[in-house]
Parts: structure tokens; sequence; C-alpha cells
């Protein structure tokens, strides 16, 4: 069965290989396979992002049963993940009250107000750095993002002469812009290998190996 | 042209590399972070308490699918040395097929450490399906199930400060890499041990990973050194107006 699996996945991933380096008019028939091979995948995303929801209700059902800490959370979350699947089933994702309850009512606002946390966790988070790594490299962190911000900030004074017309601009396309494009470079090396050792099914994230 | 043939060559340093590489082991440089992973997965068993291990939200189906493949290989190990707790590692991620994948790599480890019937499937768990929602998910599970150390490895952007701060508040070790910027920053001034770049596709051979893991690597410092001198032989040609 192992054998099996990563025969099938090594072929199937070297034809979507393959479908983006040969030409379309040469070799239609592999571009039309990587195409429905691909459509393929995006469908049983799909599934698995259903398998995903029922395991999270099962995650959380249990949670409750078991009275374990949080458990009135997870009872919230179940509770509420059945009436939008109820809702979104009678009425259909569309209607405008799912649009308006759900999404527009529940879903963006909580999400804004995640975002809005994130700035508050951020600040905090510069703030905690120099009490865990009060280095050089630490200082050099801080010392940077206080310039950055403010060269950027909009300040009722307007813009603070050298730090906004000259070390913002040079450090944010000279020196932060290089480092970023070599940590991308090597993310993307990095990302390379892995695919490759999972086409030769060196790893086998499925399968059970 | 290019692309193939990078590909061609990476294939070709990458099966040659391994077959040498199970002869010879590999050496390796000193990453904190990767020593303090190593160290936690013992101390975790010995004090009864969890690892949760977080697998981002980056899709399978686009080029963030390296960094969750990355996270799959190590949390495979993790599974393997940890199944025979009292308290076994619990896997999150935020992208349904990877919710999956994880649950297949999860179950993998603990039948190679032949305790297959110790395996619970409520262990690895889809948080939810968009990144705050499933940072969300995930800091309730640092905050309630005697978790002692975070891993988070995997696609992370800005939201990993979600799971940043709710570690520090409850006192919960953490370890990070992400393949996003702003997650490595987000990391590296949120977390004491944080892999920077490229160094989150290293976790698998420093936990002691089969030989292409190793190989890999050296085929990434091979393939490095070339851009290097591309990069700099380019500067020369455009400095002497050739190109």
């Amino acid at each position: 069965m192992r054998v099996f699996t990563a025969v099938i996945a090594i072929a199937f991933g070297l034809l979507v290989l393959l479908g983006y380096f040969l030409p379309p008019t040469l070799f239609p028939t592999v571009v039309d396979l990587q195409t429905v091979l691909l459509n393929w995948a995006v469908i049983l995303t799909g599934v698995a992002a259903l398998v995903g929801i029922f395991n999270l209700i099962i995650v959380h059902t249990d949670k409750v049963r078991r009275a374990e800490k949080g458990s009135v959370y997870s009872a919230l979350l179940v509770l509420s993940m059945l009436f939008t699947f109820a809702a979104g089933m009678l009425l259909r994702p569309d209607h405008v009250a799912m649009q308006r309850v759900v999404l527009s009512g529940i879903i963006l606002p909580v999400e804004a107000a995640l975002m809005g946390l994130l700035v508050v966790s951020l600040l905090y988070a510069a703030i905690r750095l120099l009490r865990r790594r009060a280095d050089a490299m630490g200082i050099f962190f801080i010392l940077t993002a206080v310039v950055i911000f403010l060269g950027s900030a909009t300040l009722p004074f307007g813009d603070i002469p050298v730090i906004s017309t000259w070390i913002r601009p040079w450090v944010t396309q000279v020196l932060a812009l290089g480092g970023a494009r070599g940590i991308l470079i090597g993310v993307a090396l990095g990302t390379l290998m892995t695919g490759l050792r999972v086409l030769f099914a060196m790893d086998r994230p499925y399968g059970g190996k | 042209m290019t692309a193939p043939l990078i590909l061609v060559v990476a294939a070709f340093l990458l099966l040659v590399i391994s077959f040498w590489k199970r002869k010879s082991p590999a050496r390796l440089r000193e990453i904190p972070a990767l020593t303090q992973l190593a160290r936690t997965l013992g101390l975790s068993i010995e004090d009864g308490t969890r690892l949760h291990i977080s697998l981002g939200h980056g899709s399978l189906l686009d080029a963030r699918g390296g960094s969750a493949f990355a996270a799959l290989a190590m949390l495979r190990i993790i599974a393997e040395r940890t199944s025979v707790s009292d308290m076994p590692s619990v896997a999150s991620a935020g992208d349904p097929a990877l919710g999956l994948l994880t649950q297949d790599t999860v179950q993998a480890g603990y039948k190679a450490a032949g305790a297959d019937d110790l395996y619970v499937h409520t262990t690895s768990r889809v948080t939810g399906l968009t990144p705050f929602s499933y940072a969300a998910g995930a800091m309730h599970i640092a905050s309630n199930e005697n978790v002692s150390t975070n891993i988070l490895v995997g696609h992370f952007g800005p939201e990993a400060a979600l799971l940043v701060d709710s570690a520090d508040r409850d006192h919960v070790n953490l370890i990070g890499a992400s393949d996003n910027l702003t997650g490595q920053a987000v990391l590296y001034a949120g977390s004491q041990d944080a892999l920077i770049g490229e160094e989150l596709f290293a976790a698998g051979t420093y936990l002691g990973a089969e030989s292409s893991h190793a190989a890999s690597l050296t085929v990434q410092d091979i393939l490095r050194w070339l851009v290097i001198l591309a990069l700099l032989g380019g500067a020369a040609l455009k400095f002497l107006g050739v190109i």
C-alpha cells in the first residue's frame, strides 16, 4: 500500500511539474492533465475543509463532555458552528441576512478586533524584546523599528527632516530590501529542496510513513 | 530554460548526496533554537507536559506548501518520540488539507514507535480556516491543555504575535519559525528561540531525520553559493558595462 501511494504521488507530482515547463502547443495532453489534477486537488481541499470542521466539532464536543478547562468556550463554538451551518443550509450563504449577520456582524468585526489586538501584542513584544535579548542584535532591532516608525508616522508638525527623507528610505530600500531578498532566496531554496524530497518520496507525509 | 535546469541540477545533487550521506554522517553547525527543540522533546516527557506543534496555515497548493511539508517532517519525528508520553503532543493546522496530513503524520509517528493503539485522533486539529481564527483556536490549546512548549513551524504572518503573547502569558516556552518575513520578525521579537530564513527547513535534520534531510541542506548550501556567485558576477559585469 505504501509503495502504491508513493508511486501515485510521484507520477502525479511529475505530471503537474511537467505541465509548467512543457509548451502547451506541443504537449496539450500534459497541460490538460495538469489542469484536471489541480482541479481535483482543489475539490479535495474543499472536502478536507469539511473533514477539518467535523474534527473541530468532535474535539470541542469532547471537551464539553469531559468538562475540561475552557469548555464554556468550546460549547459556544460548537453551538455557533451548528447555528451557522443550519442557517447557511436554509438561507444559502449568499442570502442578505447571512451576509449581514454572520459575515458583517460577527466574522469581520471579530477579525478586525483581533487585528487591533495585534497592534498591542506587537508593541508589547517589542518592549519585551530588550528583556529577552539585551544584546546588540536586540538593540539594533528596536532602534531600526523606532527609526522606521518615526520616519513613516504622520506627525502634526510634518516629517522629521533627516529621518523621513534620508535614513528611512535608505534603511527600507537598501538594508531591509537586501536582507529580505537574502532571506527569501534562502526560503525559496529550502522550499525547492523540500518539494524535491516529497516528489522523490524521500519524505512521505501521506500513506502512513 | 533556467528553471528546469536548476530543478534538474538540484534533483541530481539531492539524489547523489543523499546516497553519500548515508555513509558519512552530517556535521551541523549549532543553531540554539534547534538545540533547545531537541532538549525540549526529552524534558516534556520527563515532566509530564505536552508539546503543542502549530504548523501554520500554509496551503499545500501554493509556494507556502514548502514550509508546511518541512513542518510535517519535523512533526513526524516529534510524534514518534513523544508517543509513549502520558501527555502526547498536540498538533494544530490552519489549512484543511494540511490538517489531514497532520493527522496522518502523527498517526504514522505512533505506528513507527509501535504505539499505534495509543493514538487519539483529537490530538491533531484544524483550529481555524483564516489566519486569525487559526491563531485564536491555537491559543486556546496552549492555555488549557498542560502545554509546556509551543512549537510554531510553518507559514505564519503577523497573527503569530497573538500566539507569542498567549504563550508568554501562560509561561509556555516558544520556539518559532516561519517562511514569511513578517512572521519571522514577530517571532524574533517575541520568542527567545526563533529560526530565521531557511533554518526552518533544517529542523528535520537536527532532530535526526534520515539522510535525505542532511543532503538537502548540503544542496541548499551549494545552490546558495551559486546564487551568490551569479549575483556578484552579474554586478561585476554590469559595473564593467558588459551587460
